[in-house]
């Protein structure tokens, strides 16, 4: 192993350095037209009518389409694997554009024209008559008995109901001796925030629709697209360039439906959706806000007894990924502290807010604020060190998840939540907190979290791979995987590299824009998958163009194909390692041989059915303004058991990501809706509160390297998990610097005002006078 | 009825003239009229930065910079920075080397505020970096190797020891 492991550069780093890197706005053909979309300016209500007449009479505008032209087409959006069991098919709940509103920014009409001034002023002319209907925000209250109906066929807006039962917690919790320790968990919606809001253009040529989209699922899009628009799958052609960011948000189909379908309604001239920040909040996807309420009983001694857990998801106004999310963030608790004794329900429930999807993480960093927390409060109801009673009573060395099957192979908690520990200095700094009783006061604290990679056994894992030996005897790959900005291309290069034996990872040419008339089948960026999946097909395609070279070798130098292997780019004899022919000599012979011409390829897929734990923790030291209800976050460390790292510079950048994500979350992010109209009241840049270079302190990345088993390079999950565990350890520093527990992100001062007076830490004088 | 009005200014070292129409922004003048594609729209209200250019030396959203205000001006993009045979500058590199590009959306608006400092030739602490850069967002790199690069850059400048 000579390529992996080490931290290379990006190979795109040089054209993102020079502005050169083409995103699908740049790539847009002359005389595109604009397609501008009429959003619901009510949270629940049906269109009665649409008038278009002023729109159709501004000059520029071409076409008009409202929600009474749409296809009578129900479809789903998630960006899943088509799943061949009707059973297990994502839910096909709304239209290209809907009669029936559900949330204040749905989609009624849109407007396509010439250039974007006029597009904008058609929009604005059209006038839309609503019969207004009650809505709901809060998802408790929308499940229940009167509460507004948002889709029909699912009382009481529940999308899904699971449960998990283990042992029997009614009689466990009979058991003398028991402490209760309850709470309520609260995690607000918000969004991801790439920087390249999400667009797409489209265009007909030879009888087929094509789209170049910002998306992370470029073979998924074309399957969405064909259903929505009612065109065989195979006549979409989904073009992906470089996009700027993901984090989830492109892992559905967002526009891609609705331009295509503009495209062949003005004859297949190409037409563009361009989100605008203020949509790309709204009408895009968000991150679910989940409310759990947890009952853990435990023995004098912290070991759990019993443990019940609800969790209410709410989804919104449209299914995207609907349950999956909350289903993952159940499956998580009897795992990470296992319990023998466990009820857990979980609730995906409609309210009439935007539609909640994939984000990174993917239900874990709800799951961990609120497990974590609770885990907190459990350590201290029996006085116990928190990352003592986590190292007693975290997963075991050992434990195998029934289901996935997957094994935690090596003891990755504790040995993550001591490095933690070091690197931060835990154990002066807990001792030296504990003096503060001013007004400012300091803290420390810990959160773990629990991850698995890629989705088997719960939908297909599939990854295609080719490869072409070039003239110069560098390879051509393409992957059905995606860069999203992560440097999947470049860990990709890294692990083509070494599986076939080429010098560099600069030999093998990453095609990096998938098509999907040209690009072997994958399924994408999510589930923090690619680097484990990709692996597989990596190796295998590998192997199968070494046969090829090595049989071309035999005829060429002959020596037996059992003693060949391939070093630094050249064929080499096993034995003592002799050059028998360089890639670029055998290439340029087998290519223009007048006898026996052959350009060598390989290409092969590989279905996976395996999964693979990923588990790590935030180690986080705050300082609270308890009058100011300021916290500032002074020290944070993250600690990953990602097997092997492919690129340790890369993989330590995901986790600065990662972490500042979590920072937000746990601070200041959060979507706000008028009670009163559901209309969304922060849906920018300036109002929604993302962290910038001001609100952190340094970033600090440590690994823990368990080669994992099942995968070819040794490799785990490292996409999301940066994102999970950071918000609960502030949370439980800040519990630490104040006695306080505090239940509900973001910890803002809006939040901590309300805690800190509640706990008797501030009052507040000018009331009392 | 849309009206435009012809402008006299310097754009990467090269006195343009161009005929725009008074609505446009800067942003839009630079993307569709010059093809400077390293000029990115975030938001288009000037809270990301990924538009950020320099106008006679100072930086700008330039979402929210009227085309017709840059009559006169002397503009840069990051484009400028690439010399004649491709070659790169410093900041350029370090951004590479830093692993301070990820999905590289924000990364040209991140340079030229860079450059904004270089170019005062000031030795800034760490947290004056940290204000002097906190007009941009990025969602990707948590902004530490961002930092990072600007600041061993200011310091080889200065010929100041880099850890």
């Amino acid at each position: 192993m000579s390529i992996v492991g080490k931290s290379e550069i990006r190979l795109d780093a040089f054209d993102k350095a020079t502005g050169r890197t083409k995103y699908y706005e740049d790539r847009m053909p002359a005389g595109t037209l604009y397609a501008r979309i009429r959003h619901s300016e009510i949270a629940h209500g049906f269109v009665k009518s649409v008038d278009t007449s002023e729109a159709e009479k501004i000059k520029g505008v071409v076409r008009v389409l409202t929600c009474f032209d749409a296809p009578e087409i129900d479809f789903p959006t998630a960006g899943h694997p088509w799943s061949m069991d009707p059973g297990h098919q994502d839910v096909a709940d709304r239209r290209l554009l809907n009669t029936h509103v559900r949330y204040y920014g749905d989609d009624v009409a849109v407007v396509i024209a010439e250039d974007e001034v006029s597009a904008a002023q058609g929009v604005r002319a059209i006038k839309v008559e609503y019969e207004t209907l009650p809505f709901v925000l809060d998802v408790q209250k929308a499940m229940e008995d009167g509460a507004p109906q948002l889709h029909e066929g699912y009382p009481n807006n529940i999308l899904k109901h699971t449960s998990i039962r283990k042992g029997d917690y009614a009689a466990a919790i009979t058991e003398p001796g028991l402490i209760k320790v309850e709470g309520w968990y609260d995690t607000p919606t918000v969004q991801h925030c790439h920087i390249e809001n999400h667009g797409c253009f489209a265009y007909e040529e030879n009888g087929r629709i094509t789209v170049v989209s910002s998306t992370q699922i470029p073979h998924i899009v074309r399957r969405v697209v064909g259903q929505a628009i009612g065109r065989p799958w195979a006549d979409v052609q989904i073009i992906k360039p470089y996009i700027g960011g993901g984090f989830g948000n492109k892992q559905d189909a967002l526009y891609e439906p609705l331009c295509a379908w503009c495209s062949t309604k003005v004859g297949g001239r190409p037409v563009r959706i361009d989100c605008s920040r203020e949509e790309t909040f709204v009408s895009n996807r968000v991150r679910h806000a989940i409310r759990f309420h947890i009952v853990s009983w435990i023995r004098p001694d912290g070991s759990m007894a019993a443990r019940k857990v609800d969790l209410y998801s709410n989804q919104g106004a449209y299914a995207s990924h609907g349950h999956s999310i909350v289903a993952k963030a159940m499956g998580s608790f009897p795992q990470l502290y296992p319990c023998d004794n466990m009820e857990c329900d979980a609730y995906t429930v409609y309210t009439n807010i935007p539609a909640a999807g994939a984000m990174r993480g993917y239900g874990m960093p709800q799951a961990s604020f609120a497990n974590d927390s609770n885990i907190e409060e459990c350590a201290h109801a029996v006085q116990m060190d928190p990352v003592e009673y986590r190292n007693k009573y975290i997963m075991p060395l050992g434990f195998e998840d029934g289901f996935s099957k997957n094994v935690n192979y090596y003891d990755s908690h504790r040995e993550c939540l001591e490095k933690g520990k070091e690197l931060i200095g835990y154990d002066e700094k807990i001792k030296e907190f504990a003096k503060d009783t001013g007004d400012i006061r300091r803290g420390i604290g810990c959160a773990s979290f629990w991850y698995n990679t890629a989705v088997w056994p719960i939908a297909l894992e599939t990854s295609s791979n080719r490869m072409l030996l070039n003239l110069d005897g560098t390879v051509t790959m393409q992957c059905g995987e995606t860069e999203i900005g992560q440097g999947a291309d470049t860990a990709f290069a890294q692990m083509a590299a070494e599986a076939i034996g080429l010098r560099s990872y600069k030999d093998v040419r990453i095609v990096s824009c998938q098509d999907t008339d040209t690009t072997p089948t994958g399924l994408g960026a999510y589930a923090s998958r690619q680097t484990y999946v990709a692996g597989f097909s990596i190796r295998q395609t590998a192997e199968i163009l070494r046969s090829k070279i090595f049989a071309y070798a035999e005829k060429l130098t002959r020596q037996s194909v059992d003693n060949m292997d391939i070093r630094d780019g050249n064929v080499v004899r096993k034995n003592d390692g002799k050059v028998l022919i360089s890639l670029k000599e055998l290439a340029m012979t087998a290519q223009y041989n007048p006898d026996d011409s052959e350009h060598i390829t390989a290409e092969s897929t590989f279905t996976i059915k395996n999964n693979a734990y990923s588990f790590g923790c935030t180690f986080a030291e705050v300082e609270v303004d308890i009058p100011m209800c300021k916290v500032t976050v002074k020290n944070i460390v993250n600690v990953h058991d990602c097997g092997n790292l492919i690129n340790p510079a890369l993989a330590e950048a995901q986790v600065h990501g990662g972490m500042s994500m979590a920072i937000g979350y746990g601070l200041s992010e959060q979507l706000l809706f008028d009670p009163k109209t559901g209309k969304p009241l922060n849906n920018n840049l300036l109002d929604y509160k993302l962290s910038t270079v001001m609100d952190h302190p340094d970033l600090e990345a440590a690994f823990i390297e368990n080669p994992e088993p099942t995968s070819v390079f040794g490799t785990k999950a490292l996409g999301e998990p940066p994102a999970c565990s950071g918000a609960p350890a502030i949370r439980n520093a800040i519990y630490n610097a104040t006695g306080v527990a505090l239940h509900k992100l973001p910890m803002n001062p809006h939040n901590l005002y309300a805690a800190f007076t509640e706990a008797g830490l501030i009052r507040d004088e000018w009331q009392e006078g | 009825m849309a009206q435009y009005k012809l402008i006299h200014c310097t754009i990467n070292g090269k006195e343009v003239e161009q005929m725009i129409d008074v609505r446009a922004s800067l942003t839009d003048m630079l993307r569709n009229d010059f093809h400077l594609t390293s000029v990115k729209k975030g938001c288009e209200v000037g809270e990301c930065g990924a538009c950020n250019v320099l106008i006679d030396g100072e930086c700008f959203n330039s979402c929210i910079y009227l085309a017709v205000w840059a009559d006169g001006k002397n503009i840069r993009t990051l484009e400028s920075l690439t010399g004649p045979g491709g070659e790169i500058s410093d900041i350029q590199q370090a951004f590479m080397e830093e692993t301070a590009i990820q999905c590289g959306f924000c990364t040209p608006g991140f340079i030229m505020t860079a450059v904004e400092i270089l170019e005062t030739k000031k030795l800034y602490t760490r947290d004056e970096l940290r204000k002097l850069l906190s007009g941009h967002l990025c969602r990707c790199t948590g902004y530490e190797n961002i930092l990072n690069a600007v600041e061993k850059t200011m310091k080889r400048r200065l010929g100041v020891p880099v850890e």
